[in-house]
């Protein structure tokens, strides 16, 4: 402690770089064993047929020579950085979107980025910006998850500012209705994220940030376990299965993130990840 | 022929496609798509609506023809294609009931459509079938060739005629109203572990 190390910004280039060559072919390990389970439970002969169909378009992807999905998504980085390190060489951001623009191109990834939302909607082509959630931290290292979050699952998303009194169960059937109303176009089976509490722009990073656990790894505090294992239960009896054919497995798992709140609030935010998880992480 | 029915009862199917050959595809159909399809998506679709707004030819003639919803990633040298599975297809709702008109048969993508697209599906006998969703190295398999035809600054949006060969889907949306989303999630819903406003009373 108290040491300041430098890191050059091109080790961080360097990072964000391999990581989005690397998830876009190869399913992390926890993804592949949660659609395997998948496999497993489902009761469906259709839905088993399209998870054998997803296991074999994960095997093909780790050749090397396709994408898992043609959306390989935006890239969403997480960067926590020690308190104790002083970046040194480029820009923090900078830096970030030039491992993007990097590896996007040589990892034949598609460039899925408008430069504006609503005006020309141009394609940057080179997939940046990249939207970055940084936090300084404890400690002398950079630690940098990526996710390449497709876009079908993101524009299911839901948010929602509920009144105190709706309580536990205003969230459960908000969730719900999220998964429900997602139904095929969110590319099911696949993690849902859960952000409550916080005040409106903390419950979104929440739910966004509890999809970065691994899958199915529960919410170390025991209440909040309960209440995926329920919501896990019930969007799975929604029947809408993979690919929405009609099923068992919808949801491969309920991730729930909480935080204080103001007197006044509960928010709400519900994130999808389709089953193309694509994620990683590096630590300079 | 443009429908062909295989053995196992899956059906083979080849644009151009009449009123005739779309008749006979039905919600729920396993469908291998053979010959030409083109690629083409939101960017693609606005466009290609303002041409016929300007009076202007379009890059292709819709008649008869299938519209793949797609987006592909870069090709590595050597092969056909990159990855190359569906996109969500309700975002091309606001345009398909005039593809329709002009005389398109079939929409390959993936997702519900709108009441309206369904409608248009039923008067115009259009067919919308979906392909596997987040698939995409899979479906680049069936992609034998492709090339751009128009707005090549769009990137991925670009529209491509591309060759396929027996290229799965399954037909969702048929001409006679049907939904197969709906009818087959329905059996499957547990309405005992849900809240009311989820349940169905359908269960098998």
């Amino acid at each position: 402690m108290g040491e300041v190390r430098d890191v050059d910004a091109a080790e961080i280039t360097r990072a964000v770089r391999d990581l989005c060559m690397e998830i876009n072919y190869t399913v992390p390990d926890d993804m592949v064993a949660a659609v395997k389970r998948a496999r497993e439970k489902e009761e469906s002969p259709v839905g088993r047929q399209i998870l054998d169909l997803l296991i074999r378009n994960q095997e093909l992807a780790a050749e090397g020579e396709y994408p898992y999905c043609q959306d390989t998504g935006s890239t969403v980085v997480f960067i926590d950085v020690g308190q104790d390190v002083h970046v040194v060489g480029a820009d923090l951001t900078d830096s970030i979107d030039e491992g993007v623009r990097q590896g996007y191109k040589d990892a034949y990834l598609r460039a899925s980025i408008v430069g504006d939302p609503v005006f020309e909607r141009k394609n940057t082509g080179d997939n940046t910006p990249a939207f970055v959630h940084t936090r300084i931290v404890p400690g002398d290292q950079i630690r940098i998850q990526v996710d390449a979050k497709g876009g079908g699952s993101e524009n299911k998303g839901r948010h929602a500012m509920l009144k105190p009194s709706d309580g536990i169960e205003g969230v459960k059937n908000f969730v719900l209705r999220a998964v429900a109303e997602a139904g095929p176009d969110s590319c099911p089976p696949g993690i849902i994220g859960v952000g409550v509490g916080g005040n409106f722009e903390y419950s979104a990073i929440l739910a966004k940030r509890s999809l970065m656990r691994k899958v199915g790894q529960p919410n170390p505090d025991p209440r909040i376990a309960e209440l995926e294992a329920e919501l896990f239960e019930t969007c799975n009896a929604l029947g809408i299965g993979p690919q929405s054919l009609g099923g068992t497995q919808t949801v491969l798992a309920v991730h729930v993130e909480m935080m204080g709140t103001h007197i006044a609030s509960l928010p709400v935010a519900v994130n999808i990840e389709c089953h193309a998880h694509r994620t990683g992480t590096k630590v300079i | 022929m443009a429908v062909e029915i295989l053995e196992d009862g899956r059906k083979r199917i080849r644009a151009p496609l009449g009123d005739e050959d779309v008749r006979r595809l039905e919600a729920g159909d396993v469908v291998l798509v053979s010959g030409v399809i083109y690629a083409a998506r939101d960017a693609a679709h606005k466009r290609l609506l303002e041409m016929l707004d300007a009076g202007e030819p379009l890059p292709f003639d819709p008649t008869g023809q299938i519209v793949y919803y797609v987006g592909p990633t870069p090709e590595r040298p050597g092969k056909a294609i990159g990855s190359a599975g569906p996109t969500t297809a309700s975002r091309m709702d606001a345009y398909t009931p005039q593809m329709l008109e002009l005389g398109l048969k079939g929409i390959i993508g993936k997702g519900g459509r709108g009441p309206v697209v369904r409608e248009a599906l039923k008067e115009r006998t259009g067919v919308y079938m979906a392909a596997l969703g987040g698939g995409g190295a899979l479906a680049a398999l069936q992609i034998r060739s492709q090339r751009v035809i128009a707005f090549e600054e769009l990137g991925p949006e670009a529209i491509r005629e591309m060759e396929v060969e027996d290229f799965p889907v399954w037909v969702v949306n048929d001409c006679q109203g049907r939904d197969f989303y709906g009818e087959a999630v329905a059996p499957w819903r547990k309405d005992e572990l849900l809240p009311e406003e989820f349940r169905l009373g359908t269960k098998a």
